[in-house]
């Protein structure tokens, strides 16, 4: 019983166990946690702009930075675990230097998102969920972007983008370096 | 680099006429060029005016009661009246002062209404919030914004700061009395945070599973406190029957129409110039395609609408003279939703839109239900097969049954049956679609080249 448990162990870590490696909080990250406390009732309310904090300073949410944040926050490590896992925009893989969100919504689809994702996939190489391999950009799908008459929507970082015609895709990218 | 949202060309002449004040009370006030009317515009346009006649004239029920009276539904696709909603909130002496929340996670297919009332006229959804939160006894309003609307965010967050410097925020508003701030909360992803109750989970800090209602959040929402949940656009309505009254808002609808008051309406896909603009409700959907939306595009015919949203129904171009309120798109068989409607042209076809839209749906299950976290990948399973020419016979059958077993009723919120309500219609319309998609038994195909020869 021992070894096995010993084994399973070894096998597959858990993820939130105290012992794993954590990451120190940049004071910036600190401030910005603390100042989102203060808007809520209870510090819990902040977990999900905790997260955002962090993946703005640092691209992502690597798995050391749950317990800090937790600590931060007060609460068990595996609460802030299961909100980092359910929100589609939190990243806990790195990402490219942009992201783009490309909207999979039903007019969008029907305006042509395909066609984009062609372009994408031919000059780019990548499919949804996948980054370049020089890292430039991420590729995630994204639901309605409330631009639905001017699809395919698309956003790059925190630009929104409508009315651009398939040929057109890569020009605009080419601005992100 | 951002290009911009077409700069409002889609509200139309009808809102730079002389008397726009009183026939388009929620765009009246747009600027031309799109840009934000910020506070010193808005009052200079009678902004704040209701909200300084409900909290010093009037008494918190009184609000309610012209809220009730006007009639003004829900515009977040449920159609619930605001002002039933409003007058049911726990207030009294020992009950907690409470939340007014403003549901701004805009995330349905098809739905861009509130991004333009928050992008452009972010005062007119605080002075709702203001009065909304005066008649309900809140102490604080947060508007729970998708994280996606950045300028949003910017804009609502730069109105808040000047509705502060004015005293119209904060202690003793215009000297009433009343204390009340609002925050502007941004999301983080995740469709079901739009359902009321998963989004005060979500703004609590925990995963965005709906809860069990009763306790309705009227009784105990937000932090156990009572809690008003009101769509954008229904707040953004508010004001302006503060101001002008109950009478003027029963005469803006067409005649015909249950609902009062306008609403922001819409057609897109492809059509000739898709946009949103403020209508009567009660106009046609037809007027809308052909007068507001141009028609369909040269080359294309429109074989299919839906009203309001991934979650309604679809309809034919024989439905097209309903009116765009609750009963009369309910007289032929759907929900209006959130009112924007969707032309599906005939080079679509039908089984692949469905694949979509429900693979859609079965992403953003928040798992927490049987019937709508493993039905609904098995949709997408099976409309996969139709659409690559692979369904089984039986396949159909077992489609229309999982609109069964995802009913109103058979989950724990109402994510599941708008999932399915498409997908029933579609069946119901285009049977011959799916029926394509079924493999031809082996002897059927080879008796079918035999006949040729
Ligand atoms: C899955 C799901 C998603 C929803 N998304 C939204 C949304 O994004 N915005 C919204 O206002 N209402 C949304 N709703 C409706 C809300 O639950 C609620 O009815 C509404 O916010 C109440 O406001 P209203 O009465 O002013 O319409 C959604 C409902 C469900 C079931
Ligand atoms: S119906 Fe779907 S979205 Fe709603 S609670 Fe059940 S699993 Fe979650
Ligand atoms: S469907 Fe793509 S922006 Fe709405």
């Amino acid at each position: 019983m021992e070894t096995s448990m010993e084994a399973s162990r070894s096998s597959a870590p858990r993820l939130i166990s105290s012992d794993r490696p954590r990451l120190v909080l940049s004071d910036e990250e600190r401030d910005a946690i603390l100042e989102e406390i203060s808007h809520y009732e209870n510090p819990r309310a902040a977990s999900i702009e905790a997260l955002k904090i962090v993946q703005k300073h640092r691209g992502w949410v690597p798995d050391e930075a749950i317990l800090p944040i937790a600590e931060l926050l007060g609460i068990p490590g595996s609460d802030v675990e299961g909100v980092a896992t359910f929100y589609s925009q939190i990243f806990r893989q790195p990402v490219g230097r942009h992201v783009i969100r490309l909207c999979d919504s039903m007019t969008c689809y029907i305006n042509g998102h395909e066609t984009f994702l062609d372009v994408i996939k031919r000059e780019l190489g990548i499919a949804p969920g996948q980054t370049t391999p020089d890292k430039r950009f991420t590729l995630i799908p994204v639901c309605c972007l409330g631009n639905c008459d001017k699809g395919p929507a698309f956003m790059v970082d925190e630009d929104t983008y409508g009315q651009v015609e398939a040929n057109d895709l890569m020009r605009v990218l080419e601005a992100y370096e | 680099m951002t290009q911009r949202t077409r700069p409002l060309a889609s509200f139309g002449t009808a809102n730079r006429s002389p008397r726009a004040r009183e026939t388009h009370p929620l765009t009246w006030r747009l600027n031309d060029d799109g840009a934000p009317v910020w506070l010193e515009d808005y009052r200079r346009k009678d902004g704040y005016q209701a909200a300084k006649r409900a909290l010093t004239e009037m008494t918190p029920e009184e609000v309610c009661e012209e809220v009730k009276d006007a009639g003004l539904k829900g515009r977040g696709g449920a159609g619930f009246s605001a002002g039933t909603k409003w007058s049911l909130t726990a207030k009294g002496d020992g009950i907690p002062r409470g939340y007014l929340l403003c549901n701004a996670d805009e995330m349905e297919p098809n739905t861009y209404k509130d991004r333009l009332l928050m992008e452009q006229q972010p005062h007119q959804l605080l002075e709702g919030m203001i009065i909304a939160g005066y008649a309900n006894h809140s102490f604080k309003g947060i508007v729970f914004l998708r994280g996606e609307y950045v300028d949003a965010a910017r804009n609502l967050k730069r109105a808040v700061v000047e509705a502060r410097e004015a005293g119209l925020l904060g202690e003793n508003i215009l000297g009433s009395g009343f204390d009340f701030d609002i925050h502007v909360h941004t999301g983080a992803g995740r469709y079901i945070c739009g359902e009321e109750t998963a989004l005060i989970n979500s703004l609590e800090g925990k995963r965005a599973n709906p809860r069990a209602k009763p306790p309705f959040p009227g009784q105990a929402g937000a932090w156990g406190k009572p809690t008003v949940i009101n769509n954008v656009e229904t707040l953004s309505s508010v004001s302006s029957i503060i101001a002008n009254g109950v009478d003027w808002y029963h005469g803006l609808c067409r005649p015909g129409s249950e609902d009062h008051g306008t609403k922001m309406m819409g057609f897109a896909g492809k059509v000739n110039q898709p946009g949103v603009w403020e209508l009567p409700l009660g106009i046609t959907v037809r007027e809308i395609l052909e007068d507001y939306a141009g028609g369909m595009r040269s080359g294309c015919t429109l074989k299919a609408w839906q009203p309001g949203g991934a979650g309604t129904g679809f309809l034919l171009p024989e439905h097209l003279d309903a009116q765009m309120c609750s009963n009369g798109i309910g007289k032929v068989g759907t929900r209006m939703g959130t009112g924007l409607a969707l032309a599906v042209d005939d080079s679509i076809n039908m089984v692949s839109l469905l694949r979509n839209m429900e693979q859609f749906f079965a992403r953003e299950s928040c798992g927490w239900c049987t019937p709508c976290r493993d039905g609904l990948p098995w949709s997408v399973k099976l409309l996969k097969a139709l659409e690559a020419g692979e369904g089984q016979p039986g396949d159909i059958e077992m489609l229309l049954e999982l609109t069964r077993k995802l009913g109103p009723g058979k989950t724990f919120c109402a994510h599941a049956p708008g999932a399915i309500e498409p997908l029933g219609s579609a069946i119901k319309y285009f049977r011959e679609e799916f029926e394509a998609g079924i493999a031809q038994p082996v002897h059927a195909a080879t008796a079918a080249v035999g006949d040729a020869g």
